[in-house]
């Protein structure tokens, strides 16, 4: 079923091309209405493009964006002290809060240092495997190897998280106990696939012929990733590490499986949504992440690093 | 005598059942204008790769200047490649580019640079270094791949089909430039073609590769005018053979023969023939006018077929275009036929 057909509104049929219509005889014969209406996208390509894009657009505009702009707006409402009840009167109070109050300010810089530390690890663990995939496997071995690094993904979040519980508790395989540093393992763990298939893609992409030129000019394997492989595959880094440094920022299971008393950012949105009942307080802490990823991305953007390419 | 530039003993290589290169034994000597020429898959490729290091053979041995480096990785050996695609860094300017070999090697900024420079202007470059290759045309960007090999003064430069994505004026005028490039330099070029004309016009020596082996090793002349295997004779130019029956008709001896089209003088069945020449009849079945020259295919009576190029000194297209279907005499001198081992 052609999907544009539906989105379509009514309404006159399509003007004809011009100079299509006269001395009917030679032409040939129009089609019917879906094929004219075919016809008139094709002619048109950029109407074409819009409809193709309404369903995605609608989905960002209405779902994401209002959503991400629905929570700004929340965390300038408060909640009443007494009854608990929702205020709908825009005020700063959450925001003072959690710049004045100690408590988050270190619960914040302890959540942006996880979250580094959880996208350095598996910056260094991704990049050999990736590099092996893409440049050393023979084609047949890297499809398994992309599988190999697919299947966590398959398994639930849950039952990974609780693995490394069982491994790391006192009496486990690793005995090294809860805590913060067994937060940034399992959370290394589970968001590796994410750093490591961005790489894997960008080194795809790297001819080999280039690696062969520095070679050729007589440079070796580590003058060769400092000056070639490094600056051409930064790009599909900062993408590896978008998804690790965001997806560590956001968590707050984890943590709670094996974090013992730690808290995230994510602790404090979920019990101010649950335990506390303060939606607003909750946005507000929500949004903390958000500008910290936006500030990311800014300092990325300033290293000037991504219009390599 | 002084040690080859190159010198390969017994290269084979084979990647799993695929025998890539299976036997080749060349003597390159220095300052040479060398091709490597065979049709694709004939594994020049894979020769020219053993030398720079990017494979290792199955056995055999590759020394360059009398020193055995078979073992040594790419960046241990005195030897540049211009790569097929040009491999040219996308992120760096085209100094940068050509500056790359002496940054490595930790030559001094200062003569880093003016080395670089003259590089481009070799290669008629000047005001271009700041650009990105991707900011170049394909022969701008073949052209600072030739400066990136070349500012390193490598003891023999690899170029691995280097004109092959230049369309056909560029390509004309780069074989030209490439040739001068190379006798100003003085350096090794050992260069890796499937085009046999640009084999012919461009070097001093040509080795014909056909699957996997050296068919024959000579200069230009010796290649087209004396080749020694069918498959080099119809690959260097047409074949022209003369074989079993005919062999024995025409110029009663056994075997195969060939003679190039040019030597071939098409005249009508009375003209007499000089004792130095042999002569065959047959019927012109084909007729093809090409500007300076025109081609005709002749029918032997004998048996198999010849083509004759004949320069169109006097003629018009009316005149050669009427001789479609008639029956001529191809005459040749002796000494311009020769025989092919099979
Ligand atoms: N890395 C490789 N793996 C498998 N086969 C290869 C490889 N490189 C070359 N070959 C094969 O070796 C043969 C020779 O290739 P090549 O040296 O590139 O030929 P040419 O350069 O003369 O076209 C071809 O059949 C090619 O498919
Ligand atoms: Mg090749």
């Amino acid at each position: 079923m052609n999907t544009t057909a539906n989105t379509t509104p009514p309404g006159p049929p399509p003007p004809a091309a011009p100079g299509a219509a006269p001395r009917g005889a030679a032409a040939p014969a129009p089609g019917g209405p879906r094929r004219r209406l075919a016809a008139f996208l094709h002619r048109h390509a950029p109407l074409r493009l819009s409809l193709l894009l309404s369903a995605p657009m609608l989905w960002l505009g209405v779902a994401y964006l209002g959503a991400l702009a629905a929570m700004f707006i929340s965390a300038l409402w408060r909640t009443d002290t007494f009854t608990g009840d929702l205020v709908r009167e825009l005020t700063w109070a959450n925001f003072q809060e959690l710049l004045t109050a100690e408590v988050y300010r270190t619960i914040a810089l302890r959540s942006v240092g996880v979250a580094a530390a959880v996208t350095l690890i598996d910056l260094v663990v991704a990049f050999p495997m990736a590099f092996a995939m893409a440049k050393l496997a023979s084609p047949r071995a890297q499809r398994w190897l992309v599988i190999a690094v697919l299947t966590p993904l398959w398994a639930s979040y849950l039952v990974k998280a609780y693995a490394w519980r069982v491994l790391l508790s006192a009496d486990g395989l690793l005995g090294w106990g809860y805590g913060l540093t067994a937060t940034i393992i399992t959370l290394s763990y589970l968001w590796l696939p994410y750093m490591i298939l961005p790489i894997y893609a960008g080194l795809e992409r790297l001819p080999n012929s280039l690696l062969e030129a520095a070679g050729d000019l007589g440079a070796r394997g580590w003058r060769t990733f400092r000056t070639v492989v490094w600056p051409l595959t930064f790009p599909a880094v900062v993408a590896g590490s978008i998804f690790t440094f965001s997806l560590s920022l956001g968590d707050y299971i984890t943590v709670k499986i094996v974090g013992g008393r730690s808290q995230l950012i994510g602790n404090v949105v979920y019990d101010n949504i649950g335990a506390a009942n303060n939606l607003p307080f909750a946005a507000a802490v929500a949004t903390v992440p958000v500008l910290i990823m936006l500030a990311y991305l800014a300092a990325v953007r300033r290293t000037g690093a991504l219009e390599n390419l | 005598m002084s040690d080859p530039a190159v010198r390969l003993s017994g290269l084979r290589k084979s990647f799993g059942a695929v025998h890539a290169v299976t036997g080749v034994d060349l003597d390159i000597a220095d300052g040479e204008f060398f091709a490597m020429l065979g049709p694709s898959g004939s594994g020049k490729t894979t020769v020219l790769r053993m030398i720079a290091g990017f494979e290792t053979p199955t056995s055999g041995t590759v020394e360059l200047g009398g020193a055995d480096v078979t073992r040594l990785a790419p960046f241990e050996r005195d030897v540049n490649t211009v790569f097929q695609d040009y491999a040219l860094f996308p992120h760096m300017s085209v100094l940068d580019n050509v500056e790359y070999g002496l940054r490595v090697k930790r030559v001094p900024r200062a003569e880093r640079r003016e080395r670089a420079l003259a590089a481009l202007a070799s290669v008629r470059l000047e005001g271009y270094e700041r650009r990105r290759p991707g900011q170049l045309s394909g022969g701008q960007r073949q052209r600072v791949a030739l400066a990136r090999a070349l500012v390193n003064r490598p003891r023999v430069l690899l170029l691995d089909e280097p004109l092959g994505a230049l369309d056909l004026k560029l390509r004309e005028e780069m074989q030209v430039e490439l040739k001068s490039i190379q006798r100003e330099v003085g350096i090794t070029f050992l260069f890796v073609t499937h085009d046999q004309e640009e084999a012919l016009t461009m070097s001093d020596r040509v080795a014909v590769f056909n699957e996997g082996r050296v068919e024959q090793v000579g200069t230009p002349a010796e290649i087209y005018e004396r080749p020694s295997s069918a498959f080099v004779a119809g690959f260097v130019g047409t074949s022209n053979l003369i074989s079993g029956e005919a062999a024995q008709a025409v110029l009663g001896k056994e075997g195969t023969f060939s003679v190039r089209p040019e030597k071939l003088r098409v005249t009508g069945l009375g003209e007499p023939v000089d004792g130095a020449e042999h002569s065959a009849t047959g019927t012109v079945s084909e007729v093809v006018y090409a500007g300076p020259a025109t081609r005709f295919v002749v029918e032997l009576d004998a048996g198999g077929r010849l083509i004759a190029l004949q320069q169109n000194l006097q003629v018009s297209s009316m005149d050669v275009m009427s001789l479609r279907g008639t029956r001529v005499r191809l005459v040749w001198h002796r000494r311009h036929e020769f025989a092919i081992v099979s």
